[in-house]
């Protein structure tokens, strides 16, 4: 039952997967025992970097502490804590088969596999599936409080794209406390004295001597000052790019300029364009918007998604009976109904508005309603379980959910893509690794909801401590010398770059030219993409980026705290990745999860997939200066134990 | 949509070592649905445009999730709606023509970086001097071997969802930190895993709040009506009860 796709073409040799041979349920077993190790005393003398403190970094930082590295962590906030993981809400997935629903790694391994439309590569997800309860078991016994039932075990609810019930939850800030967990651990080693914090640091270039991976240049935010850092390897783990699309549901901070400026470095950059679409937000209001709010996905467990069945039906909607109800995802795919995959509920949303059946004052929303539960459950049991989504809801909007249905909207919320890793996590430049949200490894072309923070500590607990140890094994210890020549050219990129920036001082601000970026983003390589609408972004983008330089308003200077040049340096890079992201999209000429094409789509109208010529990674190599045309590489993506079939949640 | 003019008096200081002030701004075009950070924004959109400094503050989930935001809005920290951080107030709690003074978090164990931005590493210390229970990775048993009662677990709950802002020491006449630091000892302490090293634990949590010159707590209850997560006072009771257990 083997599908290969088409091997003769473009493939590079940095592209080797690595993935262990053997059954894919011994393979990672078989490689913990074959990966090389560093000796206990050694390891203090080799020192490593970890990017970025979200649910990734800090469980890659406190558990490679603990080994004995010498680890330091930078943050661009104030403290590890407030990393963008924070915000997660629902849940995150394990195959603990608590509830004796039939669930077991195959199921969990499988679901993912399919919910991302076979893009991703078989051996990893396996793995994510295999390491997922042992996350639940280290959280637990670092005092995560997760829900709990009366008889004291755990609680766990239904995401979409799974029949079962395999989603571990603390209320609806499940996000902070894993994080919170991970911070602690982090803490721990801080107090022994095996993880030094450079916290309101960011990373800004990635040091490579002799083709390796061996430090970083970063910028206090509090000062200013440039600073370099060596060592024996670098771990990046600083989350997703979803703020290039300006509105999101990511946190304000989140950005995509560590890895770009590794991708300018060599690390070659995946499925750039694959983004997820998150079916439940609120929506838009107006212009001055800064975010978008997500209403967690967990929401569907109880709510029933509707729109009128007359168009333009203005009435309140408590005043449109039953038969007057359009429940589209109930009525399109009934076996799995409100708890289809992301994508999907995205573009039925998406389609009944564009049909003229969207609510509220843009038409632009549909509506999300707990009218049933409530009546079946008590408005108490509701509560219990969504109560802070409620409360949040009702401060945005003004409105009680509990009374009228939510009002939501599709929007950006995480990115598939992303630097392109091995199995062992490892990007194309040696000693450079990706991790968490930074990478582009288990998702495929969507995420099933609950699973990113299941990556991010499998990444970071129970992957990397293991493969890092089998590269520094081979690597003489002791970190380069900061004042090595490599060291200082890319310290002067920085700062040249810096400099141009404060040099700017034209009649647009940065927030105007982000919102544009945003709206050709959303308009042309959002929710549905063609052939012509992405030429379209990539001549705008390239008009757009040669407009900023010459046209942006960067304040003040330097050596103070000075946020809005820290946004613009951002923003720099989304200009250029912006532009990737559409060559990506319309280099693929298929529509596979959250990427859909409308020159490919099932009589139907779902995504219309092509596994002949597109079942690949494409990985984009920098061609050296950023108005030139990238290199597209591909890594085949070969299926042994699952069938490709077109997904089907009917 | 009708718009507003709020005009604002923001607290404005270069660094530590420069002397700050309130400086006035009649914002313009201000929506009752926007959040308190985004009429920020907008300012400062109004400001660059002008050519001038816009004004720095510390944000990042807006939220209310991540505990970045931290103003100061008319001598209450986080402002007038109760359990709820700054980014979450929205303007409609305004009217036209209203005045609103914005300072930043003020206390010595907080030193001023710029404008609204001040230096809330103290926390990370508190919580690095035992505010973790020691597991290694791969070294915990089943989530199920040992339960926890439902109640426990949901009291231990309302503990950890302290969102670290440090609005609880903005507020405290004495700028203490017994909210915070009482949250997190509380939340252990209910906990099974949490029993082994709870004394030494919250001896060395409250020595390290000392050590960083928070103040001491004499029940000005402040802290628990600026809470945006609501952490109930009741935590720092059972600090006390805790540390005077383990000293004993
Ligand atoms: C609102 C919301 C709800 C979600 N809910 C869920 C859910 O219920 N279940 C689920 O599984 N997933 C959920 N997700 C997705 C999930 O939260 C993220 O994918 C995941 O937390 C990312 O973790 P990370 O560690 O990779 O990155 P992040 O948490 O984003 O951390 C990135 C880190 O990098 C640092 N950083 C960034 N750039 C630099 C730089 N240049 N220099 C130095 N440091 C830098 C940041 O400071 C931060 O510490 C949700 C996402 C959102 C937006
Ligand atoms: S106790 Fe409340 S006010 Fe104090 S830091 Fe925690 S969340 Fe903020
Ligand atoms: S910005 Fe995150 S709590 Fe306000």
């Amino acid at each position: 039952m083997s599908t290969k796709s088409n091997l003769n073409i473009e493939t590079s040799p940095l592209l080797e997967s690595k993935v262990p041979q053997g059954p894919l349920g011994d393979k990672w077993s078989s490689h913990k025992n074959n990966v090389k190790l560093v000796n206990p005393n050694n390891k203090r003398k080799y020192k490593v970097i970890v990017v970025g403190t979200g649910l990734a970094g800090a469980s890659a930082a406190a558990s490679l502490a603990e080994l004995g590295y010498n680890v330091d962590t930078f943050t661009i906030l104030d403290s590890p804590r407030r990393a963008h993981s924070i915000a997660a809400q629902g849940g995150i997935n394990a195959a603990k088969n608590y509830k004796n629903d039939g669930d077991s790694v195959y199921r969990l391994f499988y679901d993912t596999i399919k919910g991302g439309d076979y893009r991703a590569r078989e051996a990893n997800v396996y793995r994510l599936a295999e390491v997922s309860n042992a996350i639940i078991d280290q959280c637990v016994a670092q005092g995560v409080p997760f829900a709990r039932e009366y008889g004291g075990l755990l609680d766990n609810r239904s995401f979409g794209g799974a029949q079962l019930s395999r989603t571990f939850y603390a209320r609806g800030q499940t996000g902070q406390q894993l994080l919170l967990g991970a911070y602690s651990a982090m803490m721990k080693n801080v107090d022994h004295g095996n993880i030094t914090m450079h916290n309101r640091q960011e990373m800004l270039e990635l040091v490579v001597i002799d083709g390796k991976a061996k430090g970083i240049i970063t910028r206090n935010l509090a000062n200013g000052a440039i600073e370099r850092h060596s060592a024996d390897a670098v771990l990046l783990c600083t989350g997703g790019y979803g703020n290039v699309f300006y509105l999101s549901t990511n946190a304000k901070n989140c950005n995509v300029t560590a890895a770009w400026r590794c991708y300018k470095k060599g690390a070659m950059f995946a499925n750039p364009s694959f983004t997820q679409i998150h079916p439940t937000c609120i929506p838009v209001s107006g212009d001055y918007q800064s975010k978008l709010t997500l209403m967690s996905e967990s929401l569907r467990n109880d709510g029933r998604v509707w729109v009128p069945k007359k168009k333009g039906d203005n009435r309140k909607p408590s005043e449109i009976p039953d038969e007057e109800r359009y429940y589209f995802l109930e009525e399109r795919y009934p076996s799995f109904g409100n708890l289809v995959p992301r994508d999907v509920a995205s573009r039925n949303a998406k389609d009944v508005c564009d049909k003229g059946h969207g609510v509220g004052a843009s038409g632009l929303a549909v509506y999300l309603d707990f009218r049933d539960s409530i009546k079946r459950y008590g408005r108490d049991k509701i509560s219990e379980r969504y109560g802070n989504l409620f409360d949040m809801y009702e401060k945005i909007t003004d409105e009680n959910p509990y009374e009228t249905p939510m009002r939501i909207f599709p929007a950006v919320h995480y990115t598939m893509g992303g630097l392109w890793v091995d199995y062992n996590l490892q990007t194309t430049v040696p000693g450079l690794y990706a991790l968490g949200e930074a990478n582009f490894s288990d998702h495929g072309a969507n995420r099933l909801g609950a699973s990113a923070l299941m990556q991010g500590l499998a990444d970071g607990y129970f992957v990397i401590p293991y493969t890092v140890g089998d590269y520094l094994a081979n690597e003489k210890s002791a970190a380069v010398d900061t004042s090595h020549v490599e060291f200082e050219k890319a310290e002067q990129e920085a700062v040249k770059r810096i400099d141009k920036l404060l040099k700017s001082k034209g009649n647009k601000t940065v927030l105007d030219y982000h919102r544009e970026l945003g709206k050709i983003m959303w308009d042309k390589v959002g929710m549905s993409r063609s052939e012509a609408g992405l030429n379209e972004a990539i001549r705008d983008i390239k008009a757009l980026r040669e407009d900023f330089w010459n046209n942006v308003f960067v304040p003040g200077e330097q050596s103070t705290c000075n946020k809005y040049l820290e946004y613009a340096n951002r923003v720099s890079d989304f200009l250029e990745l912006g532009e990737l992201m559409a060559r990506d999209a319309l280099d693929r000429n298929e529509s596979c999860g959250g990427h859909f094409r409308e020159e490919y789509q099932t009589p139907e109208g779902e995504a219309q997939r092509d596994d002949v010529n597109y079942c690949h990674v494409s990985a984009w190599d920098f061609p050296g200066d950023p108005d030139s045309e990238p290199v597209r590489y591909k890594e085949p993506l070969e299926f042994e134990n699952v069938k490709l079939t077109q997904r089907s949640y009917k | 949509m009708s718009t507003m003019t709020i005009n604002l008096k923001v607290w404005r200081q270069k660094n530590a070592s420069t002397p700050g002030k309130l400086v006035d701004y009649r914002v313009e075009g201000v929506s009752e649905h926007m959040s308190f950070l985004e009429m920020f924004d907008h300012l400062n959109e109004q400001l660059m445009k002008k050519g001038e400094e816009p004004v720095e503050f510390d944000h990042d989930c807006r939220e209310g999730i991540c505990g970045s935001c931290n103003m100061v809005i008319d001598g209450q920290a986080h402002g007038p709606q109760k359990g709820t951080a700054a980014c979450q107030l929205h303007m409609r709690h305004y009217k036209n023509e209203d005045t609103i003074t914005v300072e930043p978090w003020r206390a010595t164990a907080f030193p001023m970086i710029r404008d609204l931005v001040v230096d809330r590493s103290a926390f990370d210390r508190i919580q690095a001097a035992g505010g973790y229970i020691s597991v290694n990775t791969g070294a915990a048993p089943d989530a199920h071997a040992v339960p926890v009662s439902k109640e426990d677990s949901d009291i231990a709950f309302d503990y950890a969802a302290c969102i670290g802002c440090g609005a609880c020491v903005a507020a405290c006449p004495n700028a203490s930190a017994s909210l915070f630091t009482g949250a997190k000892v509380a939340q252990f302490a209910r906990l099974p895993q949490g029993q082994v090293e709870r004394e030494r634990r919250v001896v060395r949590m409250v020595e390290q709040m000392e050590k960083e010159g928070f103040g001491d707590c004499s029940n000005y209850a402040e802290c628990e009506a600026v809470c945006p997560m609501e952490i109930s006072i009741q935590s720092i009771a059972e600090m006390r009860r805790e540390y005077m257990k383990a000293i004993t």
